[in-house]
């Protein structure tokens, strides 16, 4: 009977499918090499070509898919709904801004070989403090998980210790980002203000607008999202996931047991932080420019949509919600511009009302009306609860 | 008189070992606690020895569950002392830290985690380390999933172990509760009314495991169903408006005459 | 000093109202002194305009007025003197400068400029200041001193002298001794200028401060003799009292201004201390409310424009329904499915906000609409020469406690409120009691609302009107809630007045970006200290 109990353990955590870790790593590892292969191999003008354009675009679809990852780990299965995630995807923007700013060298508008233009602009003669070191690629990678991570250990271990939670939190992820949006906008914040950072030439050398380079930077995000799934398929399923699954439900009972939900909050955050300070840096390089624009409440909230169409609790949700979200809005913004707002305020509404588990959560149910019933009471789980 | 552990988390419960020389595992010293004006314990005074079965028994309000709340840190009180074997001050850990010291409580409404198995419910509450690092590289040793099976034995969900335990009944859910406290293996367990809503035959079951569990644990239960606080006492507190009003066997407390003006006299008259 | 209403535009109305009286009798002195105007050489102008401004007629300084700006023409061929004003074309629009009826529109070559030059207008400026400073009306009198102080004369502290002892009001004489004074202290002997130092010690006018400020700087260098010095000392101490009294005036400013965006944040967030505080839904629409609030008052002033004076006091109620009515709708519609979830409440009702902003932005356009302010709002009252209240400022004070009072009232005295506090205390209770809470739930959320729409109204004559309007208050109106303490409407008082002062004492410090940052952090920082604001409620049932 021992034996019973514990192996058929495994894989109960899960939603039916079989393995959602090999199966999303595999489709995405599949679209990736297709879709280097459409832009390699098939001339311009094939049906099968892939542009560069649309290799940059879908680039920047995975970026998100990477964000979404992070807020999925955190509001998914952590219950913190975060309406500030895009400060961290932001930051890590930043750091990756900063070196891509460093690297224009003498190329820029004013020729300035130390000083980038805007520095030089507000006439300033050295470089501030906090931009020593960021021609290092090791500087940069550091700032790309440190920036993020430490602002989320530091209002984490704040907000989390004093027990703030629920929307009290969310509104204050919100007010972080915002008190940080007009601190970027600030020219003496030394971050390019206004107009952030751009006018990028290349990346570790090579130029960000050759073809090859954004082919380059569009794998390495799959590569990068691909190992974040695996990071976060293995969080959620360790004994990890599971307290915190149960902190999400139930958080002063998780005390009693004798875990420290606050250590495992800020964790779980931090960790959440550096994946979409990750994500930031990886979409930089690929839309050649960070303002403090992204810092916008509104941004942040979208990501949250993103999360809630593809199926909080979720990873592949996550990553579908992001694509099919961000699809959405580059037809409609192409099309009827005004009509975006319409249609993602009423995806807000439609999917808290009527999908509460969202995309992800349609598929089981689809698959048992397919499949004529597994044994046994519906395994159908109650409606998701915040 | 703890005050390094106060600030430095405290990594492994082990390092808390009470200290009942006197053969006193529980000390309640003149607590007090008032909320806007309200005083919900009033110079309260309890003592539970290593071992010992004790009942809690009084009117709604007269502060049985904010004493619990007080002893697993869920309310700090205003005054007054609380501490675990002589040395242990339990005021100055917080819930995480006195349950991995070894106070276990069940709560009056069951409260689980409805989307984890029954069997993650109970892999959670297992005693050892909480720590973060090791819940995410932590596996099963055979050892604790043989001690998961037994307790699922002994709780009577095995046939439901794969379950989610919100689809449990209310009843299964008491069982599930107690069953994460036997997994936490506490020195105390806190017990607030534990047969609430359970058939007469499950009861039974209960005041069996409850009596079972006394001498190895301490085990303290609120409770206002006065048969099944009879079929187990040995001991039973009477509190009423915040304080301690009598204490005894069943027998002399049902002849004492303060309690049975205040509570028993209400029941039997 | 409290009786000292100046308004500028009735001041200038009615001066202009005097010169453009027409009174045929009167002039007759008049027309001949006028109809040498044409010829007479410019050696020959000053002592003519001095006869001219001697006839006392109403006209006089309007034809002194357009000569000293140059506007005084004649019409070559009949010497009818005009007003003359450049208009489209190289032509000049020309005016009778006596009975201010159209002539006709010509060409430059036609008409011919009254000679002037500067001394001209200087004795110009003198003979309109004496003309001024004998008018019958106050006003007229205070606001001529004022011009001469600025930058006073011989010449004109001559006129002055000639005049004070028969001014009859109190508060022009002071001010014509302070010009006097300024005088001394400007042209005067050392003694002098020690003596007008003591006059005008009081005095908080901007000229009298800039001159002792010039004075001093003119006294720094090289060695000084006794009486430099002693002249030196004085005017020291008479800046020290000046400046003390200004950075007093300056911290009352601030209160002012603290005290009126403390009432600006406490309107925003009044409405969500029923809905969030009291009732715990969170409604991420409400800025959206407020929006629709201002943009209600915009569609009143465009649907009456013949009402504009009163179109506010229309506006406060229809905003009040407008955003209520859809406040009810949203909560019908979408909320009231989401109970008990709040996290997928403030989810949805961001949806709304979003579909509300594009909504506005289809309607009406994406940019900034202008609401009008009516009269009586603007202006302001006028204390003393460095200090003024704003009296849209003031108003919008009053009006916010006016508006918390009543919400208090409501909640405490009326059978809603009772059924509000009921049913937010505990639902099933009050469902028990047969209170219809779905009821209560949509008018209370109603209520809230039609706040926020009256916020709305009251920002209309604040900031600009745009879809983005509700955003920039949404984070603060929460913060300002939770600040003081989720369910306590005096809590949301005391926060938001406490924030505004905060916010408009930093401002001068640190410009009002980094106050604005430094006010959020600071927040953010205190509610991770104390969660639950600075009046919680306590007991067991808080949690």
């Amino acid at each position: 009977m021992t034996t019973q109990v514990s192996e058929s353990n495994k894989t109960n955590s899960l939603f039916s499918s079989k393995n959602p870790l090999h199966l999303t790593i595999g489709i995405l590892l599949i679209t990736t090499v297709l879709v280097t292969l459409g832009n390699l191999l098939f001339p311009e003008g094939s049906a099968l070509h892939v542009s560069d354009y649309t290799v940059s675009l879908l680039g920047k679809y995975l970026c998100y898919a990477l964000l979404a990852l992070a807020v999925d780990l955190v509001w998914g299965y952590c219950g913190i709904l975060s309406l500030g995630h895009g400060a961290f995807f932001t930051l890590g923007g930043y750091a990756m801004g900063m070196y891509l700013m460093r690297q224009i060298g003498d190329r820029g508008v004013y020729g300035n070989p130390d000083l980038p233009d805007f520095m030089v602009f507000l006439n300033w003669t050295e470089l501030p403090w906090f931009w020593a070191g960021s021609d290092s690629v090791l500087w940069m990678v550091c700032m790309v998980f440190l920036g993020p991570g430490l602002l989320a250990f530091i209002f984490g271990s704040l907000a989390f210790r004093s027990r703030v939670s629920g929307v009290y939190l969310s509104i204050m992820t919100q007010a972080m980002t915002y008190a940080l949006m007009l601190a970027f906008f600030r020219n003496e914040m030394g971050f390019g203000g206004n107009n952030g950072l751009t006018d990028f030439k290349e990346i570790f050398g090579f130029s960000l607008q050759s073809p090859s380079t954004k082919l380059s930077l569009f794998i390495a995000t799959a590569i990068a999202l691909a190992i974040a799934y695996g990071i976060c398929h293995f969080i959620v399923n360790s004994k990890m996931g599971r307290v915190v699954t149960a902190i999400r439900d139930a958080e002063s009972r998780v005390r009693f047991v004798g875990y420290k939900p606050e250590h495992y909050k800020v964790w779980i955050f931090v960790v959440s932080a550096m994946l979409a300070g990750l994500a930031g840096a990886l979409y930089v390089p690929q839309v050649g420019i960070i303002n403090p624009g992204e810092f916008s409440p509104l941004n942040s909230i979208e990501m949250v949509i993103w999360v809630a169409v593809g199926g909080r609790n979720s990873l592949y949700g996550a990553i579908i919600g992001a694509v099919l979200v961000s699809y959405a809005k580059t037809r409609f913004t192409a099309i009827m511009p005004e009509a975006w707002l319409f249609a993602l305020g009423g995806l807000f509404v439609l999917v808290t009302l009527l999908l509460p588990k969202g995309i992800a959560g349609l598929l089981p149910t689809i698959k048992q009306r397919l499949i004529t019933k597994k044994d046994a009471p519906d395994t159908q789980q109650k409606g998701a609860k915040l | 008189m703890n005050t390094d552990k106060a600030g430095t988390p405290l990594t492994a419960s082990e390092n808390i070992v009470p200290d009942t020389r006197h053969g006193v595992i529980l000390y309640v010293e003149d607590v007090n606690l008032s909320f806007d004006g309200f005083k919900a314990l009033n110079n309260l005074n309890l003592y539970i020895n290593d071992g010992e079965l004790r009942c809690l028994i009084g009117a709604n309000g007269a502060g049985k569950t904010t004493l619990m709340d007080v002893i697993t840190g869920k309310t700090r009180p205003d005054s007054g002392k609380v501490s675990f074997g002589q040395q242990v001050d339990l005021l100055q850990l917080d819930e995480s830290e006195i349950a991995r010291a070894g106070i276990g409580r069940k709560f009056q409404k069951p409260t689980v985690f409805e989307e984890l198995t029954v069997f993650e419910n109970i892999e959670l509450s297992l005693k050892g380390d909480k720590g973060i690092w090791t819940a995410l590289f932590h596996k099963l040793s055979g050892e604790q999933k043989d001690r998961i099976a037994e307790i699922l034995h002994t709780i009577g969900l095995v046939a439901e172990c794969h379950y989610p335990a919100g689809r449990l009944s209310h009843g299964q859910k008491q069982w599930l509760e107690i069953g994460m406290l036997l997994a936490a293996e506490p020195r105390v367990l806190l017990v607030d009314e534990p047969v609430a809503g359970m058939t007469g035959q499950e009861t039974e079951r209960t005041a069996e495991l409850l009596t079972s569990l006394a001498g190895k644990h301490s085990v303290i239960v609120v409770e206002h169903d006065m048969a099944f606080v009879r079929s187990i006492a040995r001991k039973v507190s009477v509190l009423h408006q915040g304080t301690v009003l009598a204490e005894g066997t069943m027998s002399e407390i049902q002849s004492n005459p303060d309690v049975i003006k205040v509570y028993l006299g209400e029941e039997q008259g | 000093m409290g009786r000292i209403f100046s308004l500028l535009f009735l001041l200038i109305l009615s001066s202009q109202g005097h010169a453009l009286q027409t009174d045929s009798s009167s002039s007759t002195a008049l027309t001949p002194l006028l109809e040498q105007l044409p010829s007479t050489k410019l050696r020959a102008m000053g002592p003519l305009i001095e006869k001219i401004a001697q006839v006392k007629d109403v006209k006089t300084r309007h034809i002194l007025q357009l000569m000293l700006d140059g506007e005084l023409y004649y019409i070559k061929a009949n010497k009818q003197l005009v007003q003359a004003v450049k208009a489209e074309n190289r032509q000049y629009q020309l005016t009778d400068a006596l009975t201010t009826e159209p002539v006709s529109v010509v060409k430059k070559s036609k008409i011919s400029k009254v000679k002037t030059n500067n001394r001209l207008r200087s004795s110009l400026r003198s003979l309109i200041a004496k003309i001024d400073l004998t008018d019958d009306d106050k006003e007229v009198r205070l606001q001529a001193v004022k011009q001469l102080l600025d930058s006073p004369t011989k010449a004109s502290t001559a006129t002055i002298s000639e005049l004070i002892d028969k001014e009859p009001d109190q508060e022009v004489q002071e001010l014509m001794q302070a010009t006097m004074a300024l005088q001394q202290l400007r042209d005067g002997e050392i003694s002098e200028q020690i003596t007008a130092l003591n006059t005008l010690s009081g005095s908080l006018q901007p000229a009298v401060k800039n001159t002792i400020v010039n004075l001093l700087s003119n006294l720094q260098e090289g060695d000084l003799t006794e009486q430099q010095a002693s002249l030196k000392l004085a005017l020291q101490q008479t800046l020290d009292s000046i400046e003390s009294q200004a950075s007093f005036y300056g911290f009352i400013e601030n209160i002012f201004f603290g005290l009126s965006l403390g009432s600006v944040l406490l309107l925003a967030a009044i409405g969500l201390a029923i809905t969030f505080g009291v009732m715990g839904v969170i409604n991420m629409a409400h800025g959206e409310m407020i929006m629709l609030g201002a943009y209600t008052t915009y569609v009143i002033q465009i649907a009456f424009p013949s009402i504009i004076e009163y179109s506010l006091l229309i506006a406060v109620p229809a905003a009040f329904l407008v955003s209520g009515l859809v406040g009810i709708l949203i909560e019908r519609g979408v909320i009231r499915f989401l109970k008990g979830r709040p996290l997928e409440t403030l989810l949805a009702t961001f949806g709304i906000s979003l579909i509300l902003q594009q909504l506005v932005r289809t309607v009406f356009s994406p940019l900034n609409r202008q609401v009008i302010s009516p009269e009586w709002m603007s202006g302001s009252w006028q204390i003393n020469p460095i200090f003024s209240l704003t009296f849209n400022r003031l108003y919008i004070i009053l009006f916010s406690i006016m508006v918390f009072v009543s919400l208090l009232l409501i909640l405490k005295k009326s059978s809603l409120g009772l059924h509000v506090r009921a049913v937010s205390q505990n639902r099933d209770m009050a469902r028990a009691l047969s209170i219809k809470s779905d009821w209560v739930d949509a008018i209370t959320f109603g209520l809230g609302s039609g706040i926020a729409g009256i916020a709305g109204v009251v920002l209309s004559q604040l900031t600009n009107v745009g879809p983005n309007l509700g955003q920039a208050y949404i984070i603060d109106s929460f913060l300002v809630v939770v600040f003081g303490g989720v369910g306590n409407l005096w809590g949301t008082l005391v926060a938001a007045m406490s924030l505004g002062l905060t916010n408009k004492f930093l401002e001068p410090v640190t410009g009002s970006v980094l106050a604005n940052i430094i006010v959020l952090v600071g927040l953010v920082l205190f509610i991770q200290k104390r969660p639950k604001g600075l009046f919680p409620q306590k007991g067991r049932a808080a949690d």
